[in-house]
This record gives structure tokens, sequence and C-alpha cells, in this order.
């Protein structure tokens, strides 16, 4: 890298073009390059999120553990779902904190673009920077969520197995999975703002379909391949099995992980067959 | 010739026009064009605008290159495709080393977040990186001026400080290649001369600037080159003082005259021109010098005491200029006739957009009132004064008074007020 100096001309020898080259998924150079924007992108939501908020972090304790009350009334006291020998608060806390984190993390990717419309237009990054930097703020609460949950597993006399080491790779799975999906409908929402709508109806179907008030092994073994459809499905499943102790998921987990991967490659795929527009339709 | 940091090969940009309703841009639209095969087409082709149209252009490093021309020529679009904002519909733009786009002060400025947080966010959008923010971090708060406010929330600023803030991070981006907008038409008059410096100091420092503008002035002294769009194309490249007296010359974002029909009962606006300190009829003048206001009307039958005032007014309604006839003319006004009125107008007025308004009357009624009728523009240097109404650049005289002077002679010397009448 060669720094300018005042009265000196400065020389690259690589040009950089517009239109550049077609990429099919994504730029993984360019985006390390913009690293420090969506750190900051990131940051910047962060604060904001906690800026005027009496209570700060304590939202990411008390918004899994009203969720996981409730959980507790409909499914616990009500219906009487089978939890697998794990207290069912301790069982619905988890859950509901790793779905917070997803539900929030889809949306924020959903807006990232046209909530940054003035980035768009006036100023070049890589747009894949935006939805990036969208799931990453959530992240923090979810880990809160974990610590939290960790002391009620203390209180609640469950300890943890083996199968913890395991715990990274689930967070970089509903990470992943949020950003897949993230990146589909933010694409779709700068064309078409139903996208917004649409989020909320593809998350209201995914709370029911996914292992997060109930365990998967409820579901009869004939729908097991139809139901691990849902990527979500088995990212529940390994968080519990990772940090409760609960069975490991089944075999057709494994359909969970491809949709997994299938949805982000879409979603890539998408985005940057899409983004070079972003600026003209947004 | 010194290698080229810039260079656009044919770059043509399109744009569809009107409100994005049209075929295809709902959910609904795209799902039943599906089942609809080619239904799209059915409705009828979108209005298209080529922004720019088969544009050349190659930029020397370390060269600054104005781009000029009236709203809509594609300044804006030029500026866009060279950083890479959007994409060329045809032709190729390429650059070489880092682009610094200075497109609109404060992109990206949270309100939420302190000015303090501002700094590192916006220099990050800019494309700046961490350890060059910190290290500029003192001369950005210094150049801004508002250092005590920048633990404050920026939503409580006033636009001012705002601005201020805006401007400093982007003063101090380092790029190879700077693309600059209409950004110094902001902030107070202080503050942008202070921009205008940082413009030059940018200009020196060896860089590549290119600078869009309506500040014709500015771009003449900053710019020794210049190039001038229109409607999307190349028009022309040159010395920047030919390229704007050529813009100036054309006047061709305006009608220079307005002319009228209708039958004279008993008075008739024929047509109402402003002509350039040459005479020739334009809608943009140079401030400096004088320009005068033509009005043809014609009189039926008499009209006793028949006045005409002629009235310029600026863009926000401020009258500034109301003069009648019967101020110079007391008698003898209103006989049938065709008649060519000339107001001049020495150069008084600052820089910006008039409107021309006629009135014919006498003291008992107004016969006819035409506003707006014409608009023109007058480009200058402001100074960096802009938010004045008149500038006349008066004659100041200055001394140094000697402090022995004769106590209070001519209101100079300070007299305590206890030892007044002692």
């Amino acid at each position: 890298m060669v720094t300018s100096k005042p009265g000196t001309i400065t020389l690259h020898d690589d040009w950089i073009d517009n239109p550049s080259p077609r990429r099919r998924f994504m730029d993984l150079g360019e985006l390390h390059a913009y690293r420090e924007l969506i750190a900051f992108l990131a940051l910047r939501d962060l604060t904001v999120r906690y800026k005027q908020a009496a209570f700060g972090v304590a939202w990411a304790v008390v918004q899994p553990l009203v969720g996981a009350l409730i959980l507790t009334i409909v499914f616990r006291l009500v219906v009487r779902v089978d939890s697998g020998g794990i207290p069912y608060l301790l069982f619905a806390f988890l859950s509901y904190a790793v779905w917070t984190y997803f539900a929030n993390g889809l949306s924020a990717a959903t807006d990232s673009l046209v909530g940054n419309a003035g980035l768009v237009t006036k100023v070049y990054f890589p747009r894949l920077a935006a939805p990036l930097a969208a799931v990453l703020p959530g992240l923090l609460d979810m880990m809160v969520a974990l610590v939290a949950t960790a002391g009620l597993m203390a209180a609640l006399r469950v300890g943890p197995t083996v199968a913890l080491v395991s715990l990274p790779l689930w967070i970089v799975a509903v990470c992943l999975v949020a950003l897949g999906l993230g990146l589909i409908f933010a694409t779709l929402n700068v064309r078409y703002r139903d996208a917004h709508h649409g989020y909320g109806l593809l998350v209201q179907v995914l709370f029911f379909a996914s292992p997060v008030a109930y365990p998967s092994s409820l579901i009869e073994p004939g729908w097991r391949l139809l139901y691990y459809l849902n990527p979500m499905a088995g990212v529940m499943d390994g968080f519990r099995w990772s940090v409760l102790g609960a069975p490991a998921p089944p075999p057709a987990a494994l359909i969970s992980l491809l949709t997994g991967v299938v949805v982000l490659l879409v979603g890539l795929r998408y985005f940057a067959s899409a983004e070079r527009r972003f600026a003209d339709v947004i | 010739m010194p290698a080229s940091a810039v260079e656009l090969h044919h770059v043509s940009k399109r744009y569809l026009l009107g409100e994005d309703h049209a075929p295809g841009a709902t959910l609904r639209d795209a799902i039943t064009g599906v089942f609809r095969h080619r239904g799209w087409r059915h409705r009828g082709e979108r209005a298209e605008i080529w922004s720019l149209r088969d544009v050349d252009l190659t930029v020397a490093a370390g060269e600054s290159l104005g781009i000029i021309g009236r709203n809509g020529a594609g300044k804006s679009t030029l500026l866009k495709v060279l950083t890479r904002i959007t994409e060329p519909t045809s032709g190729v733009s390429r650059t070489r080393g880092r682009v610094g786009a200075l497109l609109e002060v404060g992109t990206g400025f949270h309100p939420e977040l302190t000015g303090r947080e501002n700094v590192f966010l916006n220099g990050a959008i800019l494309g700046m990186s961490r350890q060059q923010i910190k290290r500029e971090y003192d001369a950005i708060v210094d150049f801004s001026g508002i250092e005590r406010f920048l633990d404050t929330p920026v939503k409580r600023y006033s636009s001012g400080m705002y601005l201020r803030l805006a401007f400093a991070v982007a003063a101090h981006l380092q790029a190879d290649i700077m693309v600059v907008d209409e950004i110094l038409a902001v902030g107070d008059a202080d503050f942008q001369r202070k921009c205008l410096g940082k413009m030059a100091e940018v200009e020196r420092s060896g860089r590549t600037v290119l600078f869009a503008s309506h500040n014709l002035e500015a771009i003449v002294r900053l710019c020794p080159e210049s190039i001038w769009l229109d409607r999307g194309r190349l028009l022309a490249r040159g010395p920047s003082e030919q390229i704007v007296d050529a813009y100036l010359a054309s006047g061709v974002s305006r009608t220079p005259t307005s002319r009228y029909d209708d039958p004279a009962e008993p008075v008739a606006l024929r047509s109402v021109s402003v002509l350039d300190a040459s005479g020739r009829s334009s809608a943009v003048l140079r401030r400096a010098e004088p320009f005068t206001i033509e009005v043809c009307f014609e009189v039926a039958r008499p009209v006793p005491g028949l006045d005409l005032s002629v009235v310029l007014s600026t863009l926000r309604d401020v009258r500034v200029l109301d003069e009648a006839w019967s101020d110079s003319t007391a008698t003898g006004r209103g006989g049938p006739g065709r008649y060519r009125a000339r107001l001049l107008v020495p150069p008084a007025l600052a820089v910006g957009e008039y409107t021309v308004g006629v009135w014919l009357g006498t003291a008992f009624e107004a016969v006819l009132w035409q506003e707006g009728a014409l608009q023109f523009r007058l480009e200058g240097d402001t100074h960096g004064r802009a938010e004045r109404l008149v500038q006349l650049s008066l004659g100041w005289e200055v001394q140094r008074v000697p402090t022995t002077d004769s106590v209070g002679q001519r209101g100079c010397d300070w007299t305590p007020p206890d030892q007044v009448g002692a």
C-alpha cells in the first residue's frame, strides 16, 4: 500500500472496474477489507438499541424469561408437553432466547438495506456488509441469555455435558440461517416492501414448525424427513443437546444442515445477482 | 502525458421513469406476471431517461476536474458511477487508487449517537480505517469547532453544528481520488470559507479531484479544467474559465424571454426578457455585471397615469426590488401605442435565483399583474457569504489610528466612562 504525501502523485497499478466482474456468491477479500465498517455498523445498531434504555442489557434476559413463562403456562400447565426430564422452564428459556435471536436477526437483516438507504445511495461499500452487520448485534443478547441459562441450570441443578463443546457450532449455525433467509428477504425488500410482511408470516409459521415450545421427539418418525427441511429444527435440537444435555439430534437433522447450507447459498447468489441494482431501485 | 487515475469508456446510464408501481414492481404483479406469459408487456413500456449517454473521459492522476451543467444534466450520476454506487447500463468506468466519495455531508450520521461516535461511524462509512480516524480525530474536532458538544447525541445539535461536524469528517478523508458533489452549498458563511480553503488544500496535495458544483467561481478557482454535461452528454472540456463562459452564454436552463399575446384591454404585456451586459437575452447572468429587464407592452386606449412596475423576488418570495416607471417619469404616461421599457439593474443583487414580476396599473387600480413572468439566475462568487440579499462590495476606508491621537476626536479612541467630562 502506497501512502500519499502532499505534493506527490500516488499511482496504483490495480484498476477497479465498474461494472465489476460478476461474482457468483460473494467477494470474501472485499468483505475482509471492509470488516471495520461491518463492525461499526453492528456497533451502531447495538449502541442505539441500548441508548436511553434504563434496563439496558437486562432486556436480553427479561424477554426470553417472559417468553418462557408464557410457554410454560401454555405448553406445560395446559397442554402438558413432556420436556424429557429437563425442567420445562429451563427448556423454554433457552429455546426462546435462541428463537428471539433468530427472529430479530432475520428482521434486522430484512430491513438492513432499506433502513440504510441513505448509505446505499450515497457511498460504495460491499452491500453484503449491511445484512451481515444486522445479524451481529443480537449475538450479544444471546450470549447474555446463555449466561443466564447457565445460572438457571445451576439453580435447578442441571449439569452440563461434554456436548457443550459443540455450542460455538450451533451459534454459528443459527447466525448463518438468519443471514441466509435474511439475504433473500433483504433483496426482496429493496424492490417489494411486501417482504417485510412476508417476514412476519414466515417467523410465525416457523415458530410452530420448529422445536421451540416442544421437543422434536414429539414428531412422528414418518414426518421427520419433512420436519427437518426446516433448518431451524436441527439448530434448536442442537442447542438443547449442547447446553441442556437433551437427546442428540436424530440423523434426520442432517437434512436441516443441508437445507441451511442451501438457503445460505441461494441467499448469497440471489443477493449477488441483485446488488448492482440496489442503489437504483431502493 | 501523466498516467490516468480515472477512465470512462462509452459510459451510459439509463433510468426508468415513473413511480415504481409500473408492471413488475409489486410482488403481486411479479407473481401474476409469471402466470400471464409476457404479461408485463401488455401495460406498455415505461418511460426511460438516459442520465449519461456515451461519456468518454480520462482524468490524469493529480488533476482537478470541475463538472458543470444544469440540474439533471447527469453530474450526480457521473459521480455515482465513478464511485461504484451504481453501475453503468453500458460502458466501463475504471478508477485507480482509493476513491473517497463526498456526495452528501453526514451520510450515515445517526441521531441517537454522540458526536464522537458519529465521527468514527461516518469515517468508517466514508472508507477511513479506525487507525486513520484516530490519527485525524483531533484535527477533525478542531476543524468542526464544536468540541464542547462531542458527548451530546447529534439529535440535540443545531443544523449548523451537525453540518460542521459532518464536513469536518469529510474534509479529513484521505483518498487518492476525491469525488465531491455540491456539498459546499451548505453551512454558514464562515464555515463555507473554511471548506473552500480545505478543498484548495486537497487540490494542492496532489490528489485527483472531481468536483461538481453550481458555484462556478469556486470551480474556476479550484479546477484548472472542467467538463460541461448537458442532458447526459459530455458537451465540452477545456480550461474552466472558457467552459464556464460557454455555459453561462448558453443560458441553457431557463428561457430568458416570455412572450404573451393576450388582447389589450386596455393594456397587455407583450414580452418580458432579461438581457446581459452585452445586450443578449440570457437567463444565467454574471452577478458582477449589470443587467437589464426589458418589458414590452401595448396600450390600446389611453390610460391616464399608467404606471409600470418591475418586481424582482427571490425564490423564497422576498421582494428585493420594486421599481416603478413613476419613480423617474412624473407625467405623460399612458398614451396608446406599443412600448419597450428597460430597467438597468446595477450589480447589487446577491448570487441566486430570481423571479420577475410585472405590474401595470394606475394609482387607483391594478390592471395587470404578471407574477413569475421569468426566472433567471445570477452566478458568481458569494465570497462564502451566501446568506445576503445585496452584495455591493462597498469601498472600505480603513486607517490605523495612532494611539496618541487626540482623545475621542473621531470616535475611535475609547474613553473610560468615569473620565468623560473630567
